[in-house]
């Protein structure tokens, strides 16, 4: 089981700091850790400090090692793309990074399989241009699976998909991570997903990390109040599922 | 997810990119067949007329053939149909990795003022006498126009260096530069006189008459050494393509990945233009025209372009002989009236999109 943990850790662009001394204690693996906070919380920031994309105070570690000696997987928000290649061809060549031009079957057959896992190999020989936002989204996704990453990061992976595809990946990425054990965090705005999917929140506003902890403790009436300026309450529905209901502005 | 799952094998998915693959390696075959015919073609033809089992004797026995046959053969047209091959294959390589690296479809020598820098540098030799090296003044204007055309690349490259600054700014800064260097360039006409203004015109519309041997080498020997080490970065340059922050989630790193090939494009794209003279089109369109046929992984897209480009200028050398009989047409003048018809044929037959 994979286990990441944030020490004192910072990230700036230039003089400007977006977030300072964030520690998080042991992120197990096995399970969703949702990232809620509002716009330019610094959400996507954090991720790209945690798979070293930005440099920063702080130790970031993986199973009590530094991170960069791990496999951590950043899924970018902007999943649009002009380039002239087939979903398969882009699939390869996130596979194929850092080594030599020759495809063996083995790497094809990976390909395969988290194409047919995601239901995308309807898709595998269309061009990337092609795709609707929901396409490219579950494209981004088996760019991700295809690394094997120990650590993955994805920022906002159901911003462009239905509700039918939402909760299909959602599903999926909870299956997988309690599956190969690796540590997943997804970047959300949805809180009801966050309640229904991800076990353990991570609240980013302000530069802080101003909660961290099983969700159904850290996503309360009072923290929506403080980082989203929203009255709402935690209610439980007929499946006895909490659910978040927001009344309006705070 | 079950639910979605296909009833596709899972096998029939690789099998399908190896066919993809075999057919992408089929049309670079196909394209270097072409180039072969195409060289062939601008051997045999010239002013002088020759039939096909002279220039075949010529070549193979050249010591069996007059002399006057083996000098026009190996000393005037050799060199000219290979120097088409060489800096056809330069510029488009040249312009594919600018396209790839400035994620612009415009991106090429001629757009980003690289060849408006040359031909400055050119007429500076030709209208006031200025060699940039005073040392070598009998290659003033080939040199002139190679450290004028450096200079212009090394200070998009500079500037790329900066941080915080984006492509969209790299791209305008050559703009800039193109109509800097072409004032500059028009100023120096105004004030020539009428001998030297006809230089720079006909060095201007570029020309592979003045090809030679050396020269050949000179830019062969830059494709071999700079092709395999863009090829050493294949996956990477095709991860560009997918945006910075992709290609950084892969592990790219991004901002060396865009020195380095700016570096090794501005070797690519300064020393043809010095040898021939400004010609335009190829940098731009041979990439394009590779793209639609190979799509843009570099394994396929890079040598793609090579041939695409020295294709072009193959053809368009051809043709510059056969439109008057008895004269070569510049050839920077050709190369768009060839290119452009063939160009349309591809974007309206091809529905593929290309960028």
């Amino acid at each position: 089981m994979v286990s990441l943990e944030l020490s004192g850790v910072g990230a700036r662009y230039g003089r400007t700091h977006i977030f300072a001394d964030i520690t998080t204690g042991p992120i197990k693996g096995g399970h969703l850790t949702a990232v809620i906070g509002p716009n330019a919380a610094g959400k996507s920031t954090l991720f790209k400090r945690i798979a070293g994309l930005l440099k920063g105070e702080g130790v970031v570690e993986v199973c009590g090692e530094d991170a960069l000696s791990r496999p951590i997987c950043y899924m970018p928000q902007d999943t649009g793309a002009n380039a002239v290649l087939t979903v398969y061809e882009s699939v390869l060549l996130a596979a194929k990074q850092g080594a030599g031009w020759r495809v063996a079957d083995q790497d094809l057959a990976g390909i395969d399989e988290i194409l047919h896992s995601l239901g995308i190999t309807d898709l595998a020989f269309r061009d990337l241009g092609a795709l609707s936002g929901g396409q490219r989204q579950l494209v981004a996704i088996a760019q991700a699976l295809v690394r094997r990453p120990q650590v993955l990061l994805m920022d906002e992976p159901t911003s462009a998909l239905d509700l039918f595809r939402q909760i299909e990946v959602l599903q999926y990425m909870r299956g997988l991570a309690r599956k190969s054990g690796i540590a997943v965090l997804i970047a959300l705005h949805d809180l009801n997903h966050a309640m229904r999917y991800c076990d353990h929140t991570m609240v980013v506003a302000d530069g802080r990390l101003i909660a961290n902890g099983p969700t159904t403790e850290v996503i309360t009436a009072s923290l929506l109040s403080d980082v989203y300026r929203v009255t709402a309450r935690i209610e439980t529905c007929t499946h006895g599922r909490p659910l978040v209901i927001v009344d309006g502005t705070a | 997810m079950a639910v979605l799952i296909q009833q596709q094998s899972v096998v029939e998915g690789g099998q399908r990119y190896r066919n993809l693959a075999a057919r992408r390696i089929l049309i670079l075959c196909c394209l270097l067949a072409a180039l072969a015919l195409s060289v062939a073609i601008d051997i045999g033809l010239g002013p002088a007329r020759y039939s096909l089992g002279e220039v075949l004797a010529a070549i193979f026995t050249p010591d069996a053939v007059s002399n006057q046959l083996r000098v026009v053969i190996w000393d005037i047209r050799m060199p000219i149909a290979l120097m088409a091959v060489t800096v056809g294959a330069c510029l488009s390589v040249a312009g594919a990795q600018m396209q790839t690296i400035l994620a612009n479809p415009l991106a090429s020598p001629f757009t980003l003022g690289i060849s408006a820098a040359a031909g400055f540098g050119a007429a500076l030799g030709l209208v006031a006498g200025v060699a940039v090296f005073p040392a070598a003044v009998q290659y003033m204007v080939p040199i002139n126009a190679f450290l004028m055309a450096m200079a212009a690349s090394l200070f998009i490259y500079g500037v790329s260096t900066l941080r915080g600054v984006t492509v969209e700014t790299i791209v305008l800064l050559g703009i800039a530069l193109v109509f800097t260097f072409n004032a500059l360039l028009s100023l120096l006409e105004y004030l020539a006189s009428e001998q030297a203004l006809a230089a720079v015109v006909f060095w201007t519309m570029g020309s592979l008459t003045k090809a030679t041997w050396s020269k050949v080498a000179v830019t062969g020997a830059i494709l071999v050494v700079v092709i395999p080490l863009f090829a050493r970065n294949a996956w990477a340059l095709t991860a560009l393509r997918l945006g910075d922050e992709k290609a950084s989630s892969f592990g790219v790193s991004v901002r060396r990945l865009r020195l380095e090939t700016m570096m090794l494009v501005s070797l690519l794209a300064a020393i043809p233009v010095s040898f021939v003279g400004t010609i335009g089109f190829v940098g731009l369109v041979g990439p394009h025209i590779a793209r639609m046929l190979v799509g843009e992984d570099q394994r396929f897209f890079l040598p793609g372009s090579a041939i695409c480009g020295a294709l072009l200028l193959s053809a368009t050398s051809v043709v510059s002989k056969m439109l008057i009989p008895g004269a070569i047409l510049p050839i920077g003048v050709i190369t768009a009236l060839v290119g452009v018809p063939f160009f349309f044929s591809l974007i309206f037959t091809n529905r593929r999109r290309a960028w």
